[in-house]
């Protein structure tokens, strides 16, 4: 048949339905073409959502979307092997609406999604995987697809398929993942009764807490740990760089059943029916590891540009931001009667460098490498703040300056003072 | 010639959990999909229609969410899709289900006289294997159950010849059409959708039925009051207290480990040998 669309949307993740919705509700023709079985049956499930990258997609989303909880409190934990030392913030304000960040469950929420780029006028095949862009030259104009009689062809193609994008990297837009660029994260779904998620978190009337967690329970890995409550579940994880668990040999199953046991987090998910295990890389080499993001009839959002803020934990709001922003750079060519020619499309760049999206990650283009070079961030300094309290808050006829003085020395034993200050100062500059 | 393929739109039952506590089989958040049984009756009336031409309709009587499975028949080929859905449905036993789609058929053929139905063999979430047959009995139609295989079809004689597994053997059986079949799983493979034919599905017109549209004045006859049976309960079985045998090896060779399981399995089910020996001849 060889039809012909306005525009090709691949993948129908967060990034491909903000792109597709976007486009179809400006009236292109959109085909948008995904490999699961329907939207979310291949994603991760339970995940944060920030409202406000939604909300400038579709206003209302409130009204229908399957949101969890909203997130009224945050608990930022620094764990030693049976303690840790955290901080909590909780407001008020948070729990008011609009709110501002929802916990969700993926497969529920990206298929809610596509039924608003369906409804938008999108065309939405599944359980098909595109596997090569058709070029033209230097060109792309369409794509091939696993089924027989699979070629399409569009004026602009967006690549919008996830971390591992072997479409972008086949046709040469971006090289091959580096095990130090990506993290493999698994997670975990444990089903309890809504009344023992709100008074085991102290919470009511849909409102959540997230926990971030980092030290020793990456066992001397770059990563993270993260524990979220949904209405009636609660999803905990914890994710490292691949490139640490290669030259650790640990295997993330078992790092997270070693974590679930930590004194401080077993008590939180007792009870609780294990549902869903589920692994998935995320792209966490920020802004030195993004790729080209734009050429001759094509784009990439998403995952597949490495448009992860992996400090912030934030992925989908990216995701989303950057399908927006690449569609309406389309509406706006299509509508001046010009070609999606990389000259073109380049606004596509500078909108972005003019957003959160790029700030923010430039901000922080140094941290990962410097968190890669330094695992005493997450081993040594864990251990010794968790030692610090401890020594602090123990009541045992020793008077407090000489329990600091003790705590100053375990310091500078374990860490130079040189070390200590270089530590500081690393921190400070890749933050500033 | 018009076939007309019922499908029944079941949960995976692969992904259906048994509650650990209360023993019940928690149904929400599974996964819709078409009977897997249907699939092998579909494809064989899309083959019969590769052969012989003419035109295949799918038809399924349930609630709106199964035009999902209509959608995907569709994009492996049949041409035409037909919801029967309404509340007056709910409910219904093999007896009431039966009544309401050999309703639809009469009223299907109104259009377009139907040569041959197809369904599956059983469903994997009610396994009744009655409704085919159901359907048959009330169209008056020759009933073709575990067909492996369609050997001929001579539409001017209005004559069909299949091969039908029984116990033991083999059946040949010939009758006139109109007729019913169930195929037999395993007896064929679906084939893998177009590019077209997903464009289609996406795109087509999904036909919804209420109960009048579908032909049917008599509400007593379906539903929960046209139904007989009542599933008062599901539940798993407990699982049986039965001793596990450890069997100790040689050596933790994997060729030793092989032969020791194998020759323990050959040593209790004598049966199991013979029968793989005969294989390998
Ligand atoms: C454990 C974990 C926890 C996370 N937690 C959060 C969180 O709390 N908050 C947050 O904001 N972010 C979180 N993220 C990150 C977030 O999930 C991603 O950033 C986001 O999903 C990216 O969206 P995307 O649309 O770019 O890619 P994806 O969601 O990966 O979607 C890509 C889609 O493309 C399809 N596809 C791929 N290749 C092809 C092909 N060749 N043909 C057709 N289809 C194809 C895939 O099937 C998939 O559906 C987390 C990630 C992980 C792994
Ligand atoms: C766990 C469970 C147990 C049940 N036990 C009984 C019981 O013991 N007795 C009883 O009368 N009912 C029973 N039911 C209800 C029964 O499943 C429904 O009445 C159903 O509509 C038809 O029965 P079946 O699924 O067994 O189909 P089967 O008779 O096994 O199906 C054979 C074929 O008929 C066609 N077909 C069946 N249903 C439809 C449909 N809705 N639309 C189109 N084609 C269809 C399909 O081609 C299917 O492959 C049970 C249901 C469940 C979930």
């Amino acid at each position: 048949m060889a039809e012909k669309f306005d525009a090709i949307v691949v993948g129908a993740g967060p990034s491909g339905n903000a792109a597709a919705y976007t486009l179809a509700k400006s009236g292109l023709k959109v085909l948008q073409i995904e490999r699961g079985e329907y939207p979310g049956s291949k994603n991760v499930q339970g995940a944060i959502l920030y409202a406000d990258a939604l909300e400038r997609i579709i206003p209302d989303f409130r009204d229908d979307a399957p949101l969890e909880r909203h997130i009224i409190e945050q608990r930022m934990w620094v764990l030693d092997d049976d303690s840790f030392v955290g901080t909590h913030y909780r407001s008020d304000g948070f729990n008011k609406p609009p709110y501002n960040r929802y916990t969700i469950i993926r497969a529920q929420f990206d298929k809610w999604f596509s039924g608003k780029v369906q409804q938008a006028g999108a065309l939405l095949i599944c359980e098909t995987t595109v596997t090569d862009l058709l070029m033209d030259g230097p060109r792309v104009v369409g794509v091939r697809t696993d089924r027989e009689g699979g070629s399409i062809y569009a004026d602009v193609v967006i690549l919008a398929d996830g971390v591992n994008s072997v479409l972008a990297r086949k046709a040469g837009f971006r090289p091959e993942l580096d095990p130090g660029d990506v993290a493999l994260a698994v997670k975990e779904i444990h089903f309890m009764p809504e009344e023992v998620v709100e008074s085991r978190f102290n919470v009511a009337d849909g409102a959540g807490v997230v926990i971030e967690m980092f030290g020793k329970i990456t066992q001397g890995m770059m990563g993270t740990g993260f524990l979220y409550t949904n209405k009636d579940s609660i999803t905990v994880g914890v994710g490292c760089m691949l490139s640490d668990f290669k030259a650790q040999q640990c295997s993330p199953y078992k790092l997270l059943e070693e974590m679930k046991a930590h004194p401080s987090i077993r008590p939180l998910l007792e009870g609780g029916e294990m549902k869903e295990y589920c692994a998935h890389l995320i792209p966490e080499g920020g802004y030195k590891a993004m790729p080209q993001l734009y050429g001759e009839g094509w784009m990439i959002v998403g995952d597949s540009g490495m448009f992860v803020n992996a400090v912030h934990r934030e992925g989908s709001n990216l995701a989303m931001t950057t399908g927006r922003i690449a569609a309406e750079t389309v509406i706006e060519v299509l509508a001046a009667g010009k070609a999606c020619t990389a000259g073109n499309l380049s606004r596509y760049r500078a909108k972005l460098d003019d957003s959160f999206v790029m700030k923010d990650l430039k901000k922080y283009r140094e941290l990962p490498g410097i968190f890669h070079r330094n695992p005493q961030f997450f081993t040594d300094y864990p251990e010794l703040l968790n030692r610090a309290a401890h020594t602090m808050l123990k009541v045992d006829g020793i008077d407090k300056k000489t329990k600091e003085r003790e705590i100053r020395r375990t310091f500078t034993r374990k860490r130079s003072l040189f070390g200590l200050m270089g530590d500081a100062f690393k921190l400070w500059r890749a933050f500033e | 010639m018009h076939i007309v393929v019922c499908i029944k739109q079941v949960p995976d039952s692969a992904q259906i959990r048994v509650h650990p506590v209360t023993n019940t089989i928690m149904r929400q958040g599974v996964p819709a999909i078409v009977n897997p049984y249907d699939l092998f009756s579909l494809e064989e009336a899309l083959r019969l229609k590769d052969r012989f031409g003419g035109r295949v309709t799918v038809l399924t009587m349930g609630p709106p969410q199964a035009e999902a499975a209509l959608r995907k028949c569709v994009s492996f080929g049949a041409d035409e899709a037909i919801l029967v859905t309404d509340r007056a449905f709910a409910g219904a036993d093999t007896l009431a289900t039966s009544y309401a789609l050999a309703a639809a058929i009469r009223k299907i053929g109104e259009n377009e006289a139907v040569d041959l139905v197809f369904c599956g063999k059983q469903t994997i979430d009610g396994d009744t294997a009655q409704v085919g047959p159901g359907i048959a009995k009330r169209l008056e139609l020759q009933l073709l159950t575990y067909v492996s295989q369609v050997d001929d079809l001579d539409l001017a004689q209005r004559a069909i010849r299949v091969q039908r597994r029984a116990e033991g053997g083999v059946q040949v059986l010939q009758t006139t059409l109109p007729c019913l079949i169930t195929m037999l799983e395993g007896t064929n493979e679906m084939r893998f959708a177009s590019m077209d034919n997903m464009f289609r599905a996406a795109r087509a017109e999904v036909r919804v039925w209420n109960r009048e549209q579908a032909g049917i004045e008599d509400v007593a006859r379906i539903g929960l009051k046209g139904s007989p049976t009542v599933v008062s309960k599901v539940f798993a079985p407990k699982a049986k207290e039965q001793k596990a045998e450890m069997i100790e090896t040689e050596s933790d060779q994997p060729r030793d480990i092989a032969l020791t399981v194998v020759g323990k399995l050959f040593t209790q089910h004598a049966k199991l040998r013979g029968g793989l020996a005969k294989k390998l001849a």
